[in-house]
């Protein structure tokens, strides 16, 4: 048994490592894993949790003018739940989430079928093409499709100045967030559809030559064999992509030069701590939101997680 | 008698074998044509980048998006995309090259350390490490990027490159990729027989378990390199020296100057600095297919 997933691993050493080795040695080399892990430790602490414990301790305070900061306890959380332009940007994020994610995941999930069935041509080709956006910026990917949009030089303009129609302006404020949709799904498609293929790669054939005895189809062996052995990567996708949705800023922030009056400062949770503390100078209140939006994330992740393994405990 | 699948294939490819079956099924040109519309939707933005990037200003304006029309200006465009801003492009370039290399390269050495620590090491504190590290992976990152800033700039490191290099030294899922890794990849007997044998600690990293570590080692290499490359978030807040930019939040300044009313309308540079910027990592992921498909399968398999 060599190979081991991390927690099991952790288990294992802990409880027979330690017995096997002779006291002495045993302290001498468990300060060595130190050595190991300590650079990243220090880093970790310097950029992970002393940010998070500096933005608690802004949170509790407030910056006058006049006196400097003061302690005001759990008064700015109460503005956060009281604030519309908050509650605003996160229902608009929250549609985002319940929309664009679902579509991007099927899409990928389908994607990944087809790979795995065998039976496209040339397999390859499509596995690198389609993963192949992830490897480009947001920013050029929201420069790309916002010049795409545009009716001057892109080519909804060529679609309307072709056929003669007006479609609307994707970058109007009733379709910004689905232009947006769609650049955030042409990202990562790929990435999302090469995680459930590795995972369906490392199905045993058995099962497969076994359900093809019992004269199972194939969207039977789809249902009964594929997706229960990849709930796994189905879950970790699922996480990463609600992690995503709720830090959507990248995308609306390249746009907001060019579609001023869609995207509002207050767009989603991230512009609007990030207008908060740069704009407006409130990086009490920015810290607040910050901490708010990563607790409220973190609750969902966590929910989605215990939801998705519940049947393999 | 279940011989493994591949087995069967790598062993007889050329033998008929029946119409299809469950290893060999029929292809299917129906399904391939449904997938090759995803495959052109994925495909067809880099077409029209690569196209456009051939465009002069003038005919950006006035020609189909999806076809070359006029003269074929990509090497002006490139040219002019190099010297424009007295090479601010190429600033920007070098300054992320010395990010990416900095931040991604010591990104992917404290994961390989940590990992192997968590791998192969059993240390006082093992449990609160794990504890602490997933329960800050589920933080978004931009949640921590306010507080670093302002953190930083209590410091007196921000707008300097020290504010982008030193966050990106940590790439949470580059550590679990090597810790899974090492698990796999190095057997503790070897470990113990070279202690046996008198050899440091230090001595067996470099010497027993770091060639082990290699197809590892480059697939978190990859993935801190694409993450650092295409990083916008960071750098935008952290910089506000043109001097310092990378190629990200410089094409966006460019694309920002482009739409302002009043501003050099300099989209055809805009086209081709953001076609210049992604080759580098198209390139990179094509060479190291390999890699970073192993890798992935890695990550998405154990939880």
């Amino acid at each position: 048994m060599t190979t081991l997933s991390p927690p099991q691993g952790t288990g294992r050493a802990g409880r027979s490592g330690p017995a096997r080795v002779p006291r002495k040695q045993r302290d001498r080399r468990s300060w060595t894993g130190w050595g190991f892990i300590g650079p990243f430790m220090a880093v970790f602490a310097l950029v992970f949790l002393a940010p998070i414990g500096y933005s608690i301790y802004l949170s509790l305070f407030r910056d006058q003018l006049v006196g400097g900061s003061t302690f005001v306890g759990f008064e700015n959380y109460q503005r956060a739940f009281e604030d519309p332009q908050f509650w605003s940007a996160l229902g608009r994020v929250s549609l985002f989430l319940a929309v664009q994610v679902p579509i991007m995941l099927f899409l990928a999930l389908l994607v990944a079928l087809a790979l795995d069935s065998g039976r496209l041509y040339g397999a390859n080709f499509f596995r690198i093409s389609i993963f192949l956006p992830y490897a480009v910026p947001a920013v050029v990917a929201t420069i790309m499709w916002s010049f795409m949009y545009g009716s001057r030089f892109g080519l909804i303009g060529n679609i309307n100045d072709a056929f003669g129609v007006s479609i609307p302006d994707p970058l109007s404020p009733d379709l910004i967030l689905a232009a947006i949709g769609n650049i955030v799904t042409w990202e990562f498609i790929g990435y999302n559809m090469l995680i459930f293929y590795s995972a369906l790669r490392v199905i045993p054939h058995s099962l497969y030559e076994a359900a093809e005895i019992d004269g199972a189809g194939q969207l039977r062996v789809i249902t009964a064999i594929k997706l229960p052995a990849i709930r796994g990567a189905l879950v970790i996708a699922t996480i990463f992509s609600i992690i995503g949705s709720f830090q959507l800023f990248n995308e609306p922030s390249i746009l907001q030069k060019l579609a001023p009056n869609a995207i509002t400062t207050y767009f989603t949770p991230n512009l609007y701590t990030y207008s908060l503390s740069f704009t407006g100078q409130q990086h009490n209140y920015a810290a607040t939101v910050a901490i708010i939006m990563g607790l409220f994330t973190m609750v969902i992740a966590y929910a989605v997680q215990l939801r998705g393994m519940r049947k393999e405990a | 008698m279940g011989t493994p699948a591949s087995a069967v294939r790598l062993r007889t490819p050329r033998r008929p074998r029946p119409p299809h079956s469950v290893n060999r099924p029929r292809r299917s040109l129906t399904l391939t044509l449904l997938t090759g519309l995803v495959l052109l939707y994925s495909l067809v933005p880099l077409v029209w980048l690569f196209i456009n990037a051939t465009k002069t200003q003038g005919s950006l304006f006035d020609s189909f998006g999806l076809w070359f029309s006029g003269d074929f200006a990509l090497w002006d465009n490139i040219g002019k995309t190099l010297s424009y801003n007295d090479g601010a492009f190429v600033r920007w370039l070098l300054n992320t090259l010395l990010y990416v290399v900095a931040g991604a390269g010591g990104a992917t050495l404290l994961a390989v350390l940590g990992g192997y620590a968590l791998a192969k090491f059993t240390f006082p504190g093992k449990r609160a490490v794990f504890a602490v590290i997933i329960g800050a992976v589920a933080v978004p990152g931009t949640a921590l990027a306010i507080p670093t800033f302002l953190m930083f700039s209590q410091m007196g490191l921000t707008n300097t490159p020290w504010a982008v290099i030193i966050p990106s030294l940590i790439s949470p899922f580059g550590l679990y990729l090597m810790w899974v890794f090492a698990s796999e990849a190095i057997p503790t007997e070897l470990l113990e027989a070279a202690r046996i044998d008198g050899s440091s600690e230090i001595g067996t990293f470099f010497r027993v378990s770091l060639p082990l570590l290699a197809p590892g080692i480059v697939t978190v290499l990859l993935f801190t390199m694409v993450a650092t490359w295409n990083n916008y978030f960071l750098p935008l807040i952290m910089i506000k020296d043109p001097d310092w930019y990378p190629l990200t939040v410089g094409l966006n300044s460019w694309k920002d100057q482009a739409a302002t009313a009043g501003g050099e309308a300099i989209f055809n540079l805009v086209i081709t600095g953001s076609l210049l910027t992604i080759i580098p990592l198209v390139i990179a992921f094509l060479l190291l297919q390999r890699y970073w498909q192993s890798g992935l399968a890695a990550g998405s398999v154990k939880e």
